[in-house]
């Protein structure tokens, strides 16, 4: 229901209002899209470079939703439509200030400001994958620790199967979490080829953990300070030779009178 | 627009009925928006600002307090909030010559190029005669007569009485006639 002015009595007056009226404009095609967007209820996404090559991210004004590798955008459509269902439009970049802390975070700086649009997933999968997103680039931290940090010590295939899940891999980076036993476990944006190879451009020496996953250690300690770490931790990276030690299990540290360290938490206090 | 069930479904659902909120209520926002700041990037950005607080406002209110919106005055006191700020904004930057308002779609293409040339001149004149008025008329004549707001809809979302606001309708009017009647004047003196 409209409720047009009456028209005024003065001819002149009439003429007036009749002008006015001419003063209604349409908006901008962009402007429906870019109110969508930015509330949330529609996502643009654009083809960035990523350490696994081209990767399709989307976003809206709630943060990155999703990111693909590959370069085939109808099947990136698709997987979108399928898992998310908002509408989608293809732009030609992410916004200056967007593509910067994007291309930061894919290079794995996680304090990179980028925010991530989590909705749809349950609480225990936010716990899980906010809990990766602390893990620093370089380092690695088993699925179990990713449960015992959360407090759901018991449910680390839950754990990986929300990782599995990760809307945005590499964003947050689910690749940084392994198998309990040293070896690195599957990976949902290429298997564990690509999980392989982004942790290597983290500047992780797969190799190495491999090495001492197979020789059965799962932490390093120091015997200066008495302190025992994950292997990759960044603490027991800077541990000399001539102090190291090694541990096949935390009980095995704490037997030894080592406490476990606070910057990567590798055990429960005992 | 001014679906008297959009409320309730926005109470009810607000990411499912929010885009026709946007749809029914973009174009009377930016032309509001463009008629008071005469810049049509300004008013692109008044237009959705109101609109994403308009989604933030309805994410945060108890849905009794949805139900119960005109969203017609409602969206109105959003929009004139901002776009009193833009103008601000655009006093404070070094003045450049103002860029004709333009023509701004509902174009009929079957007119002819003079047609659609008579007619924007047309709109570029009023336009610019209507941002001349001082801002206590350019309100609500704008919201009367471009946006046709009932004056109990601009009493609400202007916050000033019906009485006040007919009285300065009528002294706008008169204002904008008097400046058109002596523009004619001088192009045929």
């Amino acid at each position: 229901m409209t409720r047009p002015a009456l028209p005024s009595d003065d001819p002149e007056l009439a003429s007036v209002e009749r002008a006015l009226h001419s003063l209604r404009a349409a908006a901008p095609p962009s402007l429906a899209t870019s109110t969508l967007v930015s509330v949330g209820l529609a996502d643009l996404y654009a083809s960035v470079d990523s350490p696994l090559g081209l990767a399709f991210v989307a976003w809206n004004g709630r943060g990155v939703s999703a990111v693909a590798a590959g370069d085939d955008a109808s099947a990136f459509e698709a997987s979108f439509a399928a898992d998310v269902g908002r509408p989608l439009r293809r732009v030609e970049t992410p916004p200056p200030r967007l593509a910067a802390a994007l291309a930061r975070r894919l290079s794995g700086d996680r304090r990179a400001p980028v925010p991530v649009d989590l909705r749809g997933r349950s609480p225990f999968e936010r716990a899980v994958l906010e809990k990766a997103a602390e893990i620093p680039r370089g380092e690695v931290r088993p699925y179990g620790w990713v449960a015992r940090e959360i407090g759901r010590p018991k449910a680390v295939r839950a754990v990986g199967s929300a990782l599995g899940h990760n809307p945005v891999p590499l964003v947050i980076p689910c690749h940084r979490v392994v198998r309990g036993d040293g070896t690195l476990g599957q990976y949902s944006m290429g298997g564990p080829q690509a999980k392989r190879a982004v942790l290597s451009t983290e500047g992780l020496d797969v190799g190495e953990l491999e090495r001492l996953a197979t020789r059965g250690i799962r932490y390093i300690g120091s015997d200066t300070t008495g302190v025992f770490c994950l292997p990759t931790c960044h603490h027991a990276r800077r541990v000399t030779d001539r102090h190291r030690v090694t541990f096949r299990s935390a009980t095995d540290g704490f037997a030894a009178g080592y406490r476990p360290c606070r910057r990567c938490r590798p055990a429960a206090a005992a | 627009m001014d679906d008297a069930t959009l409320p309730g479904r926005l109470a009810d659902d607000l990411d499912g009925a929010f885009e026709e909120l946007v749809l029914g209520h973009q174009d009377r926002l930016y032309s509001i928006a463009l008629r008071l700041t005469g810049d049509p990037r300004d008013a692109e950005e008044v237009a959705q600002d109101t609109l994403v607080r308009a989604y933030h406002a309805l994410a945060s209110y108890e849905p009794l307090r949805v139900r119960e919106l005109n969203l017609r005055s409602w969206l109105a006191t959003i929009a004139l909030n901002l776009a009193r700020n833009v103008s601000r904004r655009a006093r404070s930057r070094p003045a450049v010559a103002p860029e004709p308002v333009g023509f701004e779609g509902g174009a009929d293409p079957a007119a002819g190029p003079e047609t659609w040339l008579a007619r924007r001149e047309t709109v570029d004149y009023w336009a610019a005669i209507v941002l001349d008025l001082p801002e206590r008329y350019r309100v609500p004549v704008v919201l009367r007569h471009v946006d046709d707001l009932s004056y109990a809809e601009m009493a609400e979302a202007l916050g000033r009485p019906e009485g006040t606001l007919k009285a300065q309708v009528h002294r706008g009017l008169a204002m904008l006639r008097a400046a058109h009647t002596a523009d004619r004047e001088e192009m045929t003196a």
